[in-house]
């Protein structure tokens, strides 16, 4: 089960991603991202402060967008990723091509010193 | 010689006819003597009793012999057992006819004043008369007990008995003239016989030809009845006073149930011939729903029941036409017709449309969609003045209509439109039970397709792991579906130098499994280039960017391992970090180096993600490689397996060989999990240098 609150703060939109990200639950997630990339928003926050668990499906799903990220040049920055996840992000060497900061302050401060 | 004899109804049967045709006999015999006695003036000093005796076990007989005879009544025989009747009433009346014939023939000559002819000739009619009587009691019993209950059984017992007593009454001598007790008991059996009278149900049985019959049959009992109470009651001749038939509680009794019978029947039937076409029709629609539901088993298809739905609802409503029409897919519409052709039904259609007069009626079982309400219309011009439409709801989906047209208006009432919705919801049910079956034959086959795929997955797998003396391997994997996506391999590179690689595809089940083909495929190909260990990840992600999903990915390590140089050289692209452990220092440790898994990014900038780690290894070191099905395998308690748990194993059991390994780790990994049903695929290999 996961669930994706949208909310637009300031100059970007905040996604957070609650529960567990596994191989039924991706599709909703990439539904909630494709949304925000097609709305053109340029900086993207990703809160995965609730989100429990990723499968190799969610992982895809943030896989998938890396391209597009690099060539529109949008702000992708995820946080608050609990240490399970974040392990599960390093060994697949994610961490390397996403912007993943601890917490939302950190965020903001990458987002706005760009 | 012996004579074997068995003790069957048939023998009872024909022993007791025998024996009432002895004690006829021998009463006729008494009653010639008698009457030669009379003659010459000698009393015989024969008691009166006597012969009334034996004329009442007479009647005792032919009442065992009846019984034993007619068979219980099922189904249609009504008429057939009407027959019988029948047939002996006629048998009785022409033997009766006969003997007055032969009377007015002779008329006054000597021979009709002689009284040892008058004793015989009365004595048969007297005893056809008996057995006429009582074969139709018997057979009015069985129609009176035809669908009986506990009650019925009981109190026709009760009566029938009486009957059997009543026999015996004229042993006392009464007549009916000059006893109250007999006017009494005469009186009381002949309400018991009028209630008893009520048990109509076979009648409802009857068709309305065989209602007919009936009549005519019971029409011709009922005279026969009434023939030979005219018979019994004018006043036989005087020498006969001595036995007064008439005054037999038992005929008296017989006359007044079968009487009482016979015009009862008579009248239900005559009365229920005009509702028995209403009576069959229930009967053809219980039937036809009976066909709907079983149209299935004999493995007719779709159309076929909405041609029996058709059928049936226009018999059933008396419509005088009617069409289906069922949505075959978006485009084609499939037609039903009778009786009206496909111009006709446009043009009715359009006036259905048009008509303002309509009665729409909910359908109970989902009220709230309005699109399978049924609607009764009002045509004014049109040959039709009144259609009903029924939606046809396939698996909850409307998937077609049923319209049914009357040429007159307000043709359907409330009965008919029940009976409708009956034959639809059923057919329904058929179809849906019909698209199921294929289903589940359908199913059954991807279950066998994918049977064949786990087999052919499994031999993609290796069966022998390429080593020499340096080293032993073992390797030891479960798929969480029928097929999976982890990978093992070894290549023999030259005679010291192996490749050895396991991976991960991204997801679970048949896609995985298709892209671990893939996979394999890769390497097979790869490997025999002898590429570093850098240069195959480099050209594996290649050639899988152009054939993976776009969300899949596959994560991997390459190892190669030189026996005669000692070292192991490894690049890890995104799998779980190997466990190695090391013997000098008697501590594990996983490899920490960075890398990126294949498919992720499909351009030559995955070249920088990649790193090549180069160690010697010694006697008795350990490498454990395995998939996150492991490393990540969580328990009740969301708990994680985990490499520290992983480390702290190896460690623990480094003094064994690589299958003890693998079965320590696997079988700790199932207590730790508390189910060998694990959410994942996962494999392990471990490899141990001697």
């Amino acid at each position: 089960m996961i669930e994706i609150k949208k909310e637009q703060e300031n100059n970007y939109l905040i996604l957070s991603v609650e529960g567990e990200a596994d191989a039924s639950s991706a599709i909703n997630l990439d539904k909630a991202i494709r949304e925000a990339f097609d709305e053109g928003h340029q900086s993207i926050l990703i809160d995965c402060t609730n989100l429990n668990y990723i499968s190799s499906a969610g992982l895809g799903v943030f896989m998938s967008y890396i391209e597009e990220i690099s060539s529109n040049s949008i702000n992708f920055i995820l946080f608050g990723l609990s240490e399970k996840v974040l392990k599960v992000f390093g060994i697949l060497g994610l961490d390397q091509l996403l912007t993943i900061k601890e917490s939302k302050e950190e965020a903001l401060e990458a987002l706005n010193g760009i | 010689m012996s004579i074997s004899v068995k003790f069957t109804p048939k023998f009872y049967m024909r022993l007791s006819l025998v024996l009432a045709i002895l004690l006829w006999l021998i009463v006729s015999l008494i009653d010639v003597l008698q009457l030669l006695a009379f003659k010459s003036g000698v009393d015989l000093e024969i008691g009166r009793e006597v012969p009334i005796l034996l004329i009442d076990c007479f009647y005792v007989f032919i009442i065992i012999y009846y019984r034993l005879r007619v068979k219980e009544v099922d189904g249609g025989n009504f008429v057939d057992l009407l027959w019988r009747v029948f047939a002996t009433g006629l048998v009785t009346t022409i033997i009766s006819l006969f003997f007055k014939l032969f009377y007015s023939s002779i008329g006054d000559s000597a021979l009709a004043e002689n009284e040892f002819l008058k004793i015989f000739v009365d004595g048969v009619s007297r005893a056809i008369i008996s057995i006429f009587l009582i074969s139709t009691f018997i057979a009015w019993k069985k129609l009176i007990l035809y669908q009986k209950s506990r009650r019925l059984i009981i109190y026709w017992n009760v009566f029938e008995w009486l009957v059997i007593g009543s026999i015996f009454f004229n042993l006392t001598g009464l007549t009916f003239q000059g006893s109250l007790a007999f006017k009494i008991t005469s009186f009381a059996m002949a309400i018991m016989a009028i209630i008893l009278s009520g048990n109509l149900k076979w009648v409802a049985y009857l068709n309305f030809k065989q209602k007919w019959k009936a009549i005519l049959l019971i029409i011709l009992i009922t005279i026969y009845v009434f023939y030979f109470f005219a018979e019994l009651y004018v006043p036989p001749a005087e020498s006969l006073a001595l036995i007064n038939t008439i005054d037999n509680l038992f005929i008296i009794t017989l006359f007044a149930f079968l009487l009482f019978y016979s015009v009862f029947s008579l009248l239900v039937i005559l009365f229920n011939l005009p509702t028995s076409s209403v009576f069959e029709r229930k009967m053809e629609e219980a039937i036809n729903f009976q066909r709907l539901s079983q149209t299935i088993q004999t493995g007719e298809s779709e159309e076929q029941i909405f041609d029996i739905l058709l059928t049936s609802s226009m018999n059933a409503v008396y419509a005088d036409a009617g069409w289906i029409e069922v949505n075959k897919d978006e485009s084609t519409t499939q037609f039903i017709n009778r009786n009206i052709s496909r111009e006709s039904i446009n043009k009715v259609k359009e006036q259905i449309f048009s008509s303002k007069s309509r009665t729409v009626m909910k359908n109970p079982l989902s009220s709230s969609n309005a699109e399978t309400d049924r609607v009764l219309v009002t045509l004014k011009k049109s040959t039709f003045k009144s259609v009903f439409v029924v939606p046809l709801t396939v698996q909850n989906k409307v998937s077609g209509f049923m319209y049914l047209l009357n040429e007159v208006s307000e043709g359907f009432n409330k009965e008919m439109i029940n009976i409708v919705n009956t034959f639809a919801s059923q057919a329904s049910v058929s179809i849906e039970n019909f698209k199921l079956m294929g289903e589940a034959i359908s199913n059954e086959r991807y279950k066998e397709e994918l049977d064949i795929a786990k087999r052919v997955q499994r031999a993609l797998l290796p069966e022998k792991l390429d080593h020499d003396e340096f080293f032993s391997i073992h390797a030891f994997t479960i798929a969480a579906a029928e097929v999976g996506g982890d990978y093992y391999d070894t290549f023999k590179l030259s005679d010291h130098r192996f490749a050895i690689v396991i991976g991960d595809v991204s997801g679970k089940g048949t896609s995985a499994a298709f892209h671990m083909s893939q996979m394999k495929g890769i390497f097979q190909s790869l490997a025999q280039m002898d590429l570093s260990a850098d240069e195959f990840l480099f050209r594996s992600n290649k050639a899988l960017s152009q054939c993976l999903e776009r969300t899949s990915f596959i994560t991997l390590t390459y190892f190669i391992l030189d026996t005669n140089s000692k070292t192991l050289q490894f690049a890890r692209a995104g799998h779980c970090p190997t466990l190695y452990y090391d013997k000098s220092k008697k501590a594990a440790e996983y490899f920490q180096n960075k890398g990126l898994g294949l498919g992720i990014l499909r351009n030559d900038s995955f070249r920088k993600f990649v790193h090549v780690n180069e160690l010697q290894f010694d006697k008795d070191d350990i490498l454990v490689l395995y998939t996150d099905g492991i490393s990540e395998a969580i328990n009740a308690k969301g708990e994680e397996f985990g490499f520290d748990r992983m480390k702290a194993l190896l460690e623990k059991n480094a003094h064994y060989d690589p299958v003890m390994i693998q079965k320590i780790f696997i079988s700790k990994l199932y207590e730790f999990c508390g189910t060998k049903d694990l959410n994942d695929d996962y494999t392990m290999v471990v490899i141990k240098f001697n």
